[in-house]
């Protein structure tokens, strides 16, 4: 049976309710939307779009490396994300000068390849066919259970209380790291803190969104909020915003398609971004 | 081993195009590139899938979507130079099209796409045929040449573009044709080491020569160097350990590389 569109838009949100699936997956998605858009706020701001996509695809490695030893593949996601959080771990703080950012890309996009290459050798290890790759690379929003909506409610929740806690110093510390090491702030603890974060973030939000679409909600709502206010609690606020508008239009969508959520989520995402851009452009004309 | 006809040939292809990888790679990681290089290797899978979509030669898609993607963000950014937010909202976005290509290909009566898929993004270094790792290895050897050519304008526009402007070099120009070569570069290693995988070879034998040497000369052989002693290493790995794909164990001895630099190197500020 394929949904199709009604001219009653009313009969079209209820049909959207009637099937538990879909009820799981406006409740998951609304939990990501939440999460990725306030640590993605963070994460723009701080130019660390490549650790955040190196992060995201580890949870390729992370699975297949859980599927071949037997392990319980959630655990594999944090297990893979929190190790690369570590080894990305930057000196942000003390390398404002162009040859310590270099060596930070380069330590980033080697982590990135040489997971992406265990990940591969596990796969062939264990004779896996390939259609469980591209679950794992693009996800499957439709097939969330009530037990994984609860794990990521509490992982959405823990992270976004310890961002909230750190807001400030972070904020200072993003934007002005010497200011922040001058004040006697732990700069280092909270580079360090701030990745650790974003991979939890990251391994919740990948099992459901898949590993490379993950990235879509955690830039694109942010980099477009930061286009219309540079105010951090507006920008905030605006980034959520974005971030709901984009996944619950995007699974409206696709449950009345035959084609993929990822797409849809991707493609409003950037959407969202154009507009913010674009109304920025036409603001400065005036 | 050399007796195989697919060795030979993914020996002739993989040292070319390591050889390129790691000309290129030095540059661009003194340039700060490495985030384009990962957006430009995902766009060249998103290629892929489209040709085969649309029906064209898989090649075609890479060439076309890498160089469209290439020339946009060095058109977007400034300079040159795209900005980090620019570069993640539009690969996110392209790599939505990818999925909803895949999805387009699997309703579609033709079947069998798993695979393609799978050496696309990993790439089948030992599947290449005579003819496709001649062109290869002629495709790495004159990227590799162009850069040799271009050498000493594009070093002193990367290093100082204000001074290379006042010297008449066209810095910007420079720019745009790098981000051509780092897009050919990508699209014709996408189908040796795949398209997820190249990143490593362009950044890390880079970073490694990086670490090692401050002078440009010596770092770009040493760069070169790296990459295809990588190759050879990964590709007889694999040959001998049947488990072990070769594109994971090219990139593993890259990364090893780097690794070892790194530590050899201690935690002295790196030179750029």
């Amino acid at each position: 049976m394929t949904p199709t569109l009604s001219p009653n838009p009313i009969t079209d949100l209820n049909a959207l309710f009637t099937f538990p699936f879909m009820v799981n997956a406006l409740e998951a998605g609304t939990i990501v939307a939440v999460l990725a858009a306030v640590v993605g706020w963070y994460m723009v701001l701080r130019r660390q779009s490549f650790a955040g996509h190196t992060l995201s695809v580890m949870a390729f490695p992370g699975a297949a490396g859980a599927a071949l030893i037997g392990l319980p593949s959630t655990l594999g996601y944090y297990l893979a994300c929190g190790g690369a959080a570590l080894l990305m771990r930057s000196r942000r703080w003390s390398i404002r000068s162009r040859s310590g950012s270099q060596t930070e890309t380069v330590t980033i996009a080697t982590v990135q390849t040489l997971g992406l290459a265990a990940g591969f050798l596990f796969l062939s290890l264990n004779n896996a066919v390939l259609g469980g790759t591209e679950t794992l690379l693009f996800g499957t929003f439709l097939g969330v259970s009530r037990g994984q909506v609860l794990a990521l409610l509490i992982v959405a929740l823990v992270v976004l209380a310890l961002i909230a806690l750190a807001a400030r110093p972070l904020l200072l510390e993003t934007i002005d790291p010497e200011a922040a090491r001058a004040r006697g702030l732990p700069v280092a603890l909270l580079d360090a803190g701030f990745l650790l974060l974003l991979a939890a973030a990251v391994a919740a939000t990948s099992q459901i969104t898949g590993a490379l679409l993950v990235f879509a909600l955690l830039v694109a709502p942010a980099a477009a909020a930061q286009q219309v206010t540079m105010r951090p609690a507006l920008g905030l606020v605006l980034s959520v915003v974005f971030a709901l508008a984009i996944v619950w239009l995007g699974l409206g969508i696709a449950y009345f398609s035959i084609y993929p959520v990822g797409f849809y989520v991707t493609s409003i995402a950037f959407a969202v971004y154009l507009a913010a851009r674009l109304a920025r452009t036409v603001k400065r004309a005036r | 081993m050399f007796t195989h006809e697919f060795v030979r040939n993914a020996y002739l292809a993989g040292t070319f195009i390591a050889l390129a990888c790691g000309i290129t790679g030095w540059f661009v990681v003194l340039r700060g590139q490495l985030f384009a290089g990962d957006a430009l290797t995902h766009v060249a899978f998103v290629g892929a899938i489209a040709a085969a979509v649309l029906g064209f030669d898989e090649r075609v898609g890479l060439f076309v979507l890498t160089l469209l993607v290439a020339g946009g963000m060095a058109l977007l950014g400034r300079r040159g130079q795209a900005d980090d937010a620019v570069i993640g909202t539009v690969f996110a976005w392209i790599l939505g099209i990818g999925v909803f290509l895949l999805a387009v290909l699997a309703t579609s009566a033709s079947g069998g796409t798993g695979v393609s898929a799978a050496n696309t993004l990993f790439g089948s270094i030992y599947s290449l045929t005579p003819g496709g790792s001649r062109l290869a290895a002629a495709i790495g050897l004159a990227v590799a040449l162009a850069i040799l050519t271009a050498l000493r304008p594009l070093l002193l526009a990367t290093l100082d573009a204000e001074l290379a402007v006042i010297r008449g070099i066209p810095a910007r120009m420079l720019a745009v044709a790098f981000l051509v070569v780092l897009a050919v570069v990508t699209a014709e290693s996408t189908q040796a080491v795949g398209a997820l995988l190249l990143l490593g070879l362009l950044a890390a034998p880079g970073g490694a020569a990086h670490r090692l040497t401050t002078r440009p000369y010596r770092g770009i052989a040493l760069s070169a160097l790296i990459a295809v002693l990588a190759m050879w290493g990964g590709l007889a790995l694999s040959y001998e350990i049947a488990s072990l794909p070769p594109s994971s164990a090219i990139i593993g001895l890259a990364g090893a590389a780097y690794a070892a630099a790194t530590v050899l190197t201690g935690s002295r500020a790196p030179n750029g």
